[in-house]
């Protein structure tokens, strides 16, 4: 098992690195470069010149690759370029605002979605099995930009029961509802996709296992209905655990969409503002983090299916 | 509950009345904006995000040497004193300027501001070998010292400017330069980011707090020298919300107090909710920069034709109003706006010219964004110029592109382009340099300038040359007039629409004076209590 865990995390360094090249690679494939945006539109090309010498954006791409790389490998992601803040500062302050909203709406998500998914599961096929997968359905298809807009306009615009958007403020107090009203539309918004993708999984895999022998056998043996969809559960769960990671680390990764529209300072804001910035040192450093936060929810994810079924266990 | 609430309410009444010195607690006034922009506006100094942030950090925290009027609404606004209280040139050297410093002006952090903190904000700007030089702080500054050489501090309060040749017009440019406490430089050992987080300057806000990427808090400077400026409001939040749809709601919902840029499709509906809309002229044109030497913009005639084949008052439609014509580069109310051709709304006569030119059917390309600051929208306006200049003769290609690779193309000059005819790049006129004279001079031929397309004449360049080295105002203003009168005549460009700058905001905003300018005034604000 240790074996195991350390060879996935060992896994995870090219992974790291093949996503920062690519990702630095492809800034630079796209017109424009952080010192367009540092500067007022009309200015000359020799101050862009100077301006590039001066933040060491001259040099051959390679080298400021590996240079970038010596020093985040001892724990520096430098400044951005836009702001002049440290990096690490700008990550770790975003990236707690998204762990709240991702959390959040995770936790809702993945009750809803279980209970629906395994209510419909046990039953497909009836009307139940229809209202719950129509609801999938409609989760998963919104986009959920737009969903956002019309929550604001409804709760928010008309109703002026939510406020509209931003956070309340520095240090969330999940005590106080005055904090608190600012999640409630951005988790309803961001859970939507999770619950339909999720509810979707559950339901084909409960009712896959439903259909399968043993079932027919425990209930041949007598035991009670509840007793059987425990063991029907317990087999079903390893996909839809694949699933909810998977689903955990997008959410994560910030919607970008999401918080955009709710103007919530988390990392999926912070790297729509990096991309429209080519604010380089903080998009590679935000990319890197969400990188290696996604292998490390999967790392996590395979080793508890592989304890609830030690068919799927690995090394 | 609310018999005792009112009972509560009468006994503290009773107590308020009783108690011996009343003093009122007032709550705070607070004034919320949300900006377009997508994060806080750099605090060190002079600040990023276009003039947005200018407007709303920059002249809040800091002074400039020059300040804009900007207390009317009727007339497009000028420059005015600010921590020079006058200036002229040397009698002697028409290429030295003398600026008189304002006595008695202290920074937040309490000190004095004299002739050594204004040097050494040059040598900010642009010595890199000061220990205070910032790299941003050169980049934004260096637009506006492209005639600079040198300065000296005469006296404590007197400053010497020496321009490379003479320049009339180095005041407009002083205007724009930010002067920072060079005391709390040192404090946070010239660290920008160090200064960014407790900023201090001369300006009528100073530093509350903030929270990078969602707020930054100015509080009111009561000892600012200028005293009809102090703030009449307590406190100004701004808030970057670049989302014109949550900028739309977080007005109506009663999280802000102000927005900036409403989409002109949410105007109605706020209107509907006694939401104040302010419009106003303002120096800013949505217009093509034409290519004087690859394409058929060459000849004059052309570029007339593509002038009268335009029908303005379409775009205004297009606009929900919130839009002017233009026929010309400036707006109508700018002091040197003159009696230039008026491109009124003429097919057949364009399609006569296109013939008289033998270019029919003149195929151009026009470069253009999908997005991008002061664009408006982009897209469908370029369908519509794209259909009407099609209808008098014209075959058009539109070259859509990213807004940061279209300002490069910009930057590039023609030279590189040589295929595209026409730029579609929005721009800032607010003085008689950049609104008129880097477009037209042959000293501003991009890469070095703004000259995109190399628009060449003798005549021009006289009358620009002549203009920078005229140094009485009224003989000034008419050579101006002539530059601008000039660019009509000659179709320097293919004039459309200027923004209207519309703002919403709550009906608790009393006493905002919108001015035509980019930059704006807050400090009139009193907020109506709720």
């Amino acid at each position: 098992m240790f074996s195991y865990i350390l060879r996935r995390l060992l896994a995870a360094i090219p992974i790291a690195l093949g996503v920062s090249m690519v990702c630095f690679a492809l800034v630079y494939l796209a017109p424009g470069d952080p010192i367009q945006t540092l500067l007022p539109p009309d200015a000359d090309a020799e101050t862009v010149d100077r301006l590039k010498r001066l933040y060491g954006l001259d040099r051959p791409l390679p080298i400021q690759y590996l240079s970038w790389l010596a020093r985040v490998a001892v724990g520096d992601f430098g400044r951005s370029i836009a702001t002049g803040r440290p990096v690490a500062e700008e990550i770790r302050r975003s990236l707690g605002n998204t762990v709240l909203l991702a959390s959040v709406s995770v936790l809702i998500a993945f009750s809803i979605a279980f209970v629906m998914g395994t209510i419909a599961g046990r039953r497909a096929g009836s009307w139940i099995d229809r209202i719950v997968t129509g609801i999938a359905v409609l989760g998963v298809s919104l986009p959920n930009y737009w969903l956002g807009i019309v929550l604001v306009i409804i709760f928010a615009v008309e109703l002026m029961a939510l406020p509209a958007s931003g956070m309340a403020g520095e240090r969330f107090d999940p005590t106080s509802w005055e904090h608190l009203q600012f999640l409630v539309l951005p988790v309803f918004t961001l859970s939507m996709i999770p619950v339909g993708i999720i509810a979707r999984t559950t339901r084909s895999a409960v009712s896959e296992v439903m259909n399968q022998e043993f079932i027919v056998t425990l209930r041949a043996n007598g035991l009670p209905e509840w007793r059987v969809l425990r063991h029907a559960l317990k087999n079903a769960l390893p996909p839809v655990l694949a699933v909810m990671g998977l689903q955990f680390g997008t959410l994560m990764g910030g919607s970008i969409l999401v918080e955009t529209v709710f103007a919530w300072p988390g990392s999926g804001y912070l790297l729509s503002k990096a991309i429209l910035t080519r604010d380089i040192p903080v998009l590679q450093g935000t990319i890197l983090v969400l990188a290696l936060i996604f292998v490390a929810t999967n790392l996590i994810v395979d080793l508890f299916q592989s304890t609830l079924d030690p068919r799927i266990r690995r090394g | 509950m609310t018999k005792r609430f009112a009972s509560l309410f009468g006994a503290i009444a009773v107590l308020a009345a009783l108690a011996p010195a009343p003093v009122a607690a007032q709550p705070e006034s607070v004034l919320r904006v949300a900006m377009t922009a997508g994060d806080i506006p750099l605090t060190a100094g002079i600040p990023d995000q276009g003039f947005e942030g200018w407007r709303f950090v920059g002249y809040s925290l800091y002074d400039a040497l020059v300040s804009w009027d900007l207390s009317r609404s009727d007339v497009a606004a000028d420059i005015k004193p600010g921590l020079a209280t006058g200036w002229h040139v040397d009698p002697a050297n028409s290429r030295r300027w003398i600026f008189e410093l304002r006595h008695g002006v202290k920074f937040h952090d309490g000190s004095p501001f004299t002739a050594a903190d204004v040097v050494w904000n040059f040598d900010r700007f642009t010595k890199e070998s000061a220990p205070q030089f910032n790299a941003r702080q050169f980049a934004f500054a260096r637009g506006y010292l492209g005639s600079f050489e040198s300065i000296e501090a005469v006296d404590e309060f007197t400053i010497a400017i020496t321009t490379k040749q003479p320049d009339s017009l180095l005041p407009y440019n002083m205007s724009f330069l930010m002067l920072v406490s060079p005391r709390r430089s040192a404090e946070v050992g010239n660290d920008a980011d160090a200064f960014a987080r407790n900023p201090s300057g001369t300006g009528p806000y100073r530093f509350s707090r903030m929270v990078p990427g969602e707020r930054l808090e100015l509080v009111k400077n009561t000892e600012y020298w200028d005293t009809a400026r102090i703030p009449h409001h307590d406190r100004l939040v701004l808030l970057p919300m670049p989302e014109a749809s949550t900028r739309t709601a977080a007005l109506l919902s009663g999280q802000v107090d102000w927005i900036e840029a409403p989409a002109p499709d949410a105007i109605p509906r706020l209107r509907s909710s006694r939401m104040q809309i302010v419009t106003n002229a303002y120096p800013h044109n949505w217009a093509y920069q034409l290519n004087f030497v690859d394409g058929p913009f060459r000849d004059v005639r052309v570029r007339r034709a593509a002038n009268y084949a335009l029908n303005r008052p379409d775009f205004k439609e297009l606009l929900g109003g919130v839009a002017l014509e233009a026929y010309a580069n400036l707006p109508p109310s700018t002091p040197y706006y003159g009696h230039p051709v008026r491109y009124e709304f003429d097919p057949a006569r364009a399609r006569a010219l296109l013939t008289e030119a033998g270019c029919l059917p003149c195929k151009i390309t026009l470069a253009i964004s999908t997005s991008g600051s002061g664009q408006m929208q982009p897209l469908p306006m370029n369908e519509l110029v794209k259909s009407q200049l099609e209808a008098a003769g014209f075959e058009v290609t539109l070259d859509v592109m990213d807004w940061n690779a279209l300002l490069q193309v910009g930057r590039d000059g023609r030279e590189k382009h040589q295929n595209v005819d026409g730029l579609n790049i929005s721009r800032s006129l607010q003085d008689p340099f950049n609104g008129m004279m880097r477009f037209v001079w042959t000293q501003q031929f991009a890469p070095r300038g703004s000259n995109w397309g190399h628009y060449r004449s003798e005549e021009m360049d006289a009358l620009i040359n002549r203009a920078l080295a005229t140094f009485e105002p009224a003989p000034r203003l008419a050579l101006l007039t002539q530059i601008h009168e000039k660019m009509s005549e000659e179709a320097v460009m293919l004039w459309v629409v200027h923004d209207l700058n519309p703002r919403a905001m709550s009906p608790r905003v009393r006493g905002f004076v919108q001015a035509q300018s980019w930059f704006q005034d807050l400090t009139p604000i009193t907020m109506a209590p709720r």
